[in-house]
């Protein structure tokens, strides 16, 4: 995992505070531990976000993913559960099939590492914003409208957005989006107007598993490391954290996830980078090389006089 | 006064800590002023979930007196505040613009709906009512007084309130209507059979928070994860702590994927499977000795004219296979006979058709609180070696199911299938307590009962039953259908399981008393219970003088269930109907001849919170895409009548743990919509004034009833809270009744529901305490009220030995404390208090006070959970294999295929498929089973609208494995139809290693599984799997087959018009489909 350069602008990279760069006094650093372990796959997390956002619904697909046809997060998917069917077990656990050979979809691949006819796991993980530590998009708004709250969350501010559309790329997850109907940008809140009264995200608190927990970002890495401590003790080789840790390329995410298999299978880049993190070191680079333009230029007067 | 200046963002900026802006500087005045509507909501009003029977409790948020919020509510002990995905749907269910709020009429003939105004549409309802049970009446039939109307029927109640249900029960009841049904008959009524013959009550014998004890879980014929979500995280708790899952089904849903082992097997043949570990556990010893010797019948000695199936190739003693109906005279107990169906010995043979009409209605309900009544004392041998004692018979009966068979049949290889028996045995004993868990992939078999028994006898052999981590746990699926069971709006039972009174067999009260009631047990009582409700319902009418009315109840003759309910209507005999809640042209087996019988009738209402396929098949239904009918040659007259959601009324609801919750109104309804109390209530109040001063004696029932509930508000809702109180009891002062021990034959009390007496103890509403589950230990017994008399475990006299003890510290649930000479612990006993474990009955003891100290089957007349049933099932004593209706194969274990004394439905458009080695059998080679999705709710009427719930499962789908979509040519999210000889669907098609081939019968079998959530209206829209199902249903409780059947599948879509007919005619035809297929036996 890359670590972010030292830079003029080091103070905007909170490593692992964001909140405490532009609030005097704010509560600790909340977030989401997604341990997807323990996720039945029940999408409970995608109604109740959306009937307490009053998010739109984007329309009646039959995707053929799997149970999945929410397809991904969007400015009308907050939470999106995936789903993914692999020839291997969990552990020892044991499916039993008589499957002779033939596959849903041939792509004239060997079966999994050590994955045999009989075996088999469907994995299930609800995503959802990150809330970076180093979130791109924040970096990148030009009228202010995404901002960081006490909690350290990222918030897109309805009433502020302009639609420019600027930090739909810039997210290296592809989460945030536009309404086209609507203009404006919309992704989760990590439900800030419930936090400031005290109550839990509503996915988190509809979640019938304890999939989703929320709660103080640094009790959930700890409680994220021993959970995947007793995984791997368990047998659950596959087990791993991801976006927990403060030195990848978005300083750590504020929502983190307990997966059961490399980020890739689950549709999540391996080693996500804030897009913006080089533009410290471009524009100095730039800077050092307009200085040297303009010295160069200079030079060429001086040296006539 | 704010200024705008000093808010100014660049000013901010440059004077807070937030130089950058990225924080404080930048949030707009909304953002700070950003409150919510929970917190700022004027109320919040306690509830509960409507969709499942898991009964999550629900926080409900009001402003202005509209309700803006609904979530979970912490406090519960039963959900910790979650909700699944369709309990967070519940706001746009029940305030999104999918409801309808206007009365619809359909005239006869008419191609459209009009608008018709409430109050006319009641008056000309309850006209409908008076003119149709006029024409229709009959004091007799076949010489019987019967004192009744076949002309009107009533379905629905499972998602409607105890409160509804007793209204509904008591008018229908009252006006001789007998034809009342709901989705119990077809959900979970061989549920109440199964484990009501076994223990003494038809209900699940534990609550789903109590499954974090166990060591083991086996969920079977259960899809737990998707259709009870938050039930499930019980199931997490006890991983968390250790404990193995194993869960066995024909698909692998979300259910399998939480599960240490998943174990695929052929549908329809779980009897086989779990007969084999019967059989393991007692060829290898591992059962629970002293737990087994103590408190089930294994000692019991049977009478000696008793014949096996393992004697007769298939079947019991005492089969007709003319009428394909048992005799179980042969199967009673040595000198004690058992009067299950009801009737003494002699009134048996007295009634028409020697007991016909008794065998041939689903009395085996019944056993729903009270087992079998048994007369006399049987005869033991403690040392269990008599060969005709029941464990010697026992070991016989499941000596053939060797692991052999079970991979013969169900497909299930033997090293899997032994596995699965070491685990359950290493974790079932002293210290150790295995649970099972099941739901509809067990109840929905024309051997649906008998598949709850195979379960009950292994969990009574392993010795589970009765404590923490054991139990048989039945998953019912809706929001009251535990209630509409106990209530109930059933044809065969009158509240508290009693019997509806049969024509001949009870002359008079006495008589029906004495046929069922028992010498030992709490039905012993019988007679208190019955004289209460009739108090109940006739009050000052109803005295000693004129049997306390019990001669206004009407009669039944045989079988008037829902599916002989659409034979009436096809008959023409059935010119009325209701439909409250409950969608058949979806949900019920065969909806074709739902739909023909529907044509058929002169009218019908239909209650419900949108337009669903059951209000509009005369438009817009699959016969009139086909032309098979034109909508104006369809005289049925229909009403639309929208209904109250949960939110708008008060009332309980029973969820599976037999829990009671009351849910508070937060808002009233809209425009025309009412809640099916009021309706009822009205209905009822314009039928009397219709009739008042009537001197037509068939009109006394109905002027006599008590009909006086209180009205309130600007809609005059009536009281929910003054019917509790009537179902509750009351004593001879009027004053609330606190348990049932209080109720009297003499008059002096009533009581709408024994079983639910206590329900307003002290005159306090129990359903409606909220005590926090902090504050509680995890039964959560100030939760809430559960029947019976709030004990959650029960025959938790069961989890301590003879002597009272626990069997083991670990598994303390409740013990004999010899000091303050009660028991005591973490549950309410399920057990007279005081009676010690030591205390011999004398001899003449009656009733309860007839059952010893070590007798903790309370309500079975011999006070032991029964391994094998002498009576209340009409097709064995102990459940045998049989294939299904529709099967590719022959039994592998007798000559006998399916069961013999199921009940099938001959008519042109229910024909069976050849099965076995049949000539035919082959054109529907593959094997179907249905079942639900976590984001649909049964018939979709309550999910297919809602567009938060329809955009997760958008499409009607089927699951196949990759071999047989290779077989077939079917592509993945292409489309497929599928056939039977009851009807063609199409459906997207889902290739998914999910669903395995199988080897049964040394043979490839493929199965394919549905969900059967869709129709053709809503939101989410498709074709509907039970237009495949046929109507063969389970003897004892009249349940439809709908989980194990044949069909072929091709892919690409089915044809449209008249061609989608004959695509079924040609089925039929290459396989050579007669009347006289599949017709029993």
């Amino acid at each position: 995992m890359s670590r972010p350069e030292p830079s003029l602008l080091s103070s905007v990279r909170g490593q692992g505070d964001p909140a405490s760069d532009v609030y005097e006094e704010h509560p600790p650093r909340m977030g989401f531990f997604t341990d997807t372990s323990l996720c039945i796959g029940c999408k409970a997390c995608e109604v109740a976000c959306k009937e307490w956002n009053q998010v739109p619904e984007d329309g009646l697909n039959f995707t053929g993913m799997s149970f999945d046809n929410s397809e991904g997060l969007s400015a009308d998917t907050w939470r999106h559960v995936a789903f993914i069917e692999q020839r291997k077990p969990i552990a020892d656990s044991q499916a039993n099939f008589q499957h002779t050979g033939a596959t849903v979809i041939d792509l004239g691949l060997d079966s999994a590492p050590g994955g045999l006819d009989t075996e088999f796991r469907w994995l299930m993980s609800s995503d959802v914003c990150k809330h970076c530590t180093d979130a791109a998009c924040l970096d990148v708004c030009p009228t202010g409208a995404l901002f960081r709250t006490e909690f350290g969350t990222v918030v897109v501010q309805e009433d502020v957005c302009n639609g420019c559309g600027y930090c739909v790329p810039a997210c290296p997850y592809g989460v945030i989006g536009k309404r086209e109907d609507d203009g404006r940008v919309w992704k989760c809140t990590l439900c800030y107007d419930r936090l400031g009264e005290g109550m839990e995200p509503a996915c988190a608190k509809a979640c019938p598993t304890n999939s989703i927990q929320f709660g103080e970002l640094e009790e959930l890495r700890e409680r994220a490391g021993a959970r995947v401590e007793q995984l791997q003790h368990a047998g659950v080789s596959d087990a791993q954290l991801y976006g927990h840790d403060p030195h990848d390329g978005v300083g750590g995410d504020g929502a983190f996830f307990l997966l059961l298999d490399e980020p890739e299978v689950y549709g999540l880049p391996p080693d996500p980078i804030a897009t913006t993190r080089d533009l410290p070191r471009m524009w100095r680079s730039a800077a050092i090389a307009a200085a040297g333009l303009i010295g160069a230029v200079g030079a060429s007067f001086a040296g006539r006089r | 006064m704010r200024n705008p200046i000093r808010e100014w963002p660049l000013l901010r900026q440059l004077q807070s800590g937030d130089s950058l802006a990225r924080g404080e500087a930048v949030k707009s005045r909304h953002t700070e002023n950003l409150g919510n509507r929970a917190a700022e909501a004027d109320q919040v009003v306690k509830s509960v979930c409507p969709y499942c029977a898991v009964g999550c409790a629900q926080n409900v948020y009001v402003k202005h007196g509209k309700v803006v919020q609904i979530e979970g509510d912490p406090d519960s002990p039963v959900s910790r505040g979650r909700l699944c995905p369709k309990g967070s749907a519940t706001l746009q269910l029940t305030t999104g613009d999918a409801r309808e709020h206007s009365v619809l009429y359909r005239r006869p003939n008419a191609t459209d709906w009009e608008q018709l105004d409430l109050d006319t549409a009641m008056e000309m309802v309850a006209e409908k009512i008076v003119q149709t049970r006029r024409d229709t009446w009959e004091w007799e039939s076949e010489g019987a007084r019967v004192r009744r109307s076949l002309g009107i029927a009533s379905l629905g109640g499972a998602t409607l309130d105890n409160e509804e249900n007793y209204l509904i029960k008591k008018l229908w009841t009252a006006l001789g209507i007998v034809q009342v049904e709901n989705q119990a008959r077809v959900c979970h009524s061989s549920t109440v059979v199964g484990l009501g013959t076994s223990f003494g009550r038809g209900g699940a014998t534990t609550f789903p928070g109590d499954l974090q004890n166990s060591d083991c879980i086996v969920i079977e014929g259960s899809n737990m994860a998707e259709a009870h979500p938050v039930a499930f995280q019980w199931v997490m708790e006890a991983k968390a702590r250790g404990a193995t899952v194993i869960h066995v089904d024909p698909h692998f849903s979300r259910t399998s994927a939480m599960a240490d082992t998943f174990v695929p097997l052929r549908t329809g043949t779980d009897i086989a499977f779990l007969g084999g570990v019967i059989n393991y556990v007692l060829e290898n010893e591992r059962w629970f000795r002293d737990y087994v010797l103590a408190y089930t019948n294994a000692s019991t000695i049977i009478d000696e004219d008793f014949r096996d199936t393992e004697d007769l190739d298939g079947v019991f003693s005492g089969f007709d296979p003319v009428d394909g109906h048992y005799d179980y005279e042969s199967w009673q107990y040595e000198g004690a006979p058992v009067a299950a169906a009801s009737g003494n010995r002699d009134r048996y043979s007295e009634t028409h058709g020697n007991g016909q009409a008794m065998r041939e209605s689903a009395h085996g309900e019944s056993s729903g609180s009270g087992g079998p009544s048994v007369q006399g004392e049987p005869r033991r041998d403690e040392t269990l070696e008599d060969p005709r004692c029941v464990f010697q018979i026992l070991k016989r009966h499941y000596s053939r199911y060797s692991p052999e068979i079970v991979a013969q049949t169900c497909g299930v290889p033997e090293d899997v299938f032994l596995k699965v028996c070491e685990t359950l045995c290493a974790n079932s004993d002293r210290d150790h307590t295995s649970a099972f868990v099941y739901a509809v992939g067990w109840t929905q078999h024309t051997v649906g009962s008998q598949y709850i028994r195979t379960a009950c006898i292994l969990q009574l052999l392993l010795g589970n039953i009765g404590r923490p981590g054991g139990g048989v746990m039945a998953m019912r699926g809706h929001a009251s259908i535990q209630g509409s069971s106990d209530i109930p709006t059933l044809y065969d039972l009158l509240p508290g399981y009693l019997p509806m009174p049969h024509a001949h067999e009870y002359e008079d009260l006495q008589a029906y008393i004495e046929a069922d009631s028992a010498e030992k047990g709490y039905w012993g009582n019988m007679s208190s219970y019955m004289t209460s409700l009739l108090k109940a319902w006739w009050g000052p009418a109803a005295s000693a003088g004129n049997d306390y009315c019990f001669d206004y109840l009407p009669r039944i003759t045989g079988a008037h269930g829902t599916y002989d309910t659409v034979m009436a209507q096809l008959e023409g005999k059935c010119k009325g109907y209701f439909l409250m809640g409950q969608n058949p042209a979806v949900g019920s087996a065969n909806n074709r001849m739902q739909r023909k019988g529907m044509a058929n009738l002169e009218w019908m209402v239909v209650r419900d919170f949108s337009l669903i396929e059951s209000a509009t098949w005369w438009k817009d239904g699959p016969e009139i895409e086909t032309g098979e009918m034109r909508t104006e040659d369809i005289a049925t007259e229909v009403f639309f009548f929208p209904a109250a959601a949960h939110i708008e009324k008060d009332g309980t609801f029973t969820n599976t743990q037999r829990l009671l919750q009351w849910h508070h109104k937060a808002q009233e309804p809209e425009g025309d919509a009412r809640s099916d109390l009021w309706f009822m209530f009205h209905l009822g109040r314009l039928v009397r004034e219709k009739l008042a001063g009537s001197e037509d004696v068939m009109d006394r029932p109905i002027l006599d009833l008590v009909w006086d509930y209180p009205t309130s508000g600007p809609l005059d809702e009536p009281s929910a809270e003054a019917v509790l109180r009537e179902i509750n009891g009351k004593g001879p002062d009027g004053a609330a009744l606190s348990s049932y021990e209080q109720l009297r034959d003499d008059g002096s009390t009533s009581c709408g529901c024994w079983i639910y007496c206590g329900v307003f103890a002290d005159g306090v509403n129990q359903a409606d305490r909220r005590k926090p589950r902090e504050e509680q230990n995890w039964t959560g017994g100030e939760w809430g009220w559960a029947w019976p008399a709030n004990r959650r475990v029960l025959y938790n006299r069961a989890s301590a030995d003879p002597d009272g003890n626990p069997w083991s510290a670990r598994k303390a649930l409740v013990w004999w404390d010899s000091a303050q000479g009660r028991w005591v612990g973490h549950d309410t006993p399920d057990f007279k208090a005081d009676k010690s474990p030591s205390y011999v009955p004398p001899d003449d003891a009656k009733g309860p006070e007839a059952l010893g100290g070590s007798e903790p089957f309370i309500m079975q007349a011999d006070g032991r959970g029964w391994l094998y049933a002498p009576a209340g099932l009409a097709d064995g004593p102990m459940p045998t294999h049989y294939e299904p209706q529709d099967s590719p194969f022959e039994n592998s274990l007798y000559g006998q295929r399916a069961n013999p004394a199921r009940k099938t439905y001959p008519h042109p458009d229910n024909r069976y498929h050849p099965s076995g080695d049949e000539p035919g059998a082959d054109v529907f080679p593959y094997v179907v089973t249905t079942y639900r999705l976590t984001e649909h709710f049964t018939a979709g009427g309550m999910t297919r609208w809602s567009p938060y719930l329809a955009e997760l499962q958008p499409e009607f789908f089927c699951e196949v494995s990759p071999e047989l979509a290779a077989e077939r040519r079917l592509e993945h999210a292409g489309w497929a139809t599928i056939a039977t000889a009851r009807g063609v669907i199409e459906a997207r098609v889902l290739v998914t290693d999910r669903m395995t081939p199988l080897k049964v019968h040394n043979r490839t079998v493929h199965q394919i599984g549905m969900p059967f959530h869709w129709g053709p209206n809503g939101y989410a829209k498709g074709d509907s799997a039970n237009e495949l199902a046929p109507m063969s249903l389970d003897p004892n409780a009249h349940i439809q087959e709908d989980k194990s059947f044949t069909a072929d599948i091709r892919p690409g879509r089915r044809p449209r018009g008249p061609a989608r007919l004959q695509l079924v005619e040609d089925y039929k035809r290459r396989a050579g489909v007669t009347a006289g297929t599949g017709v029993r036996p």
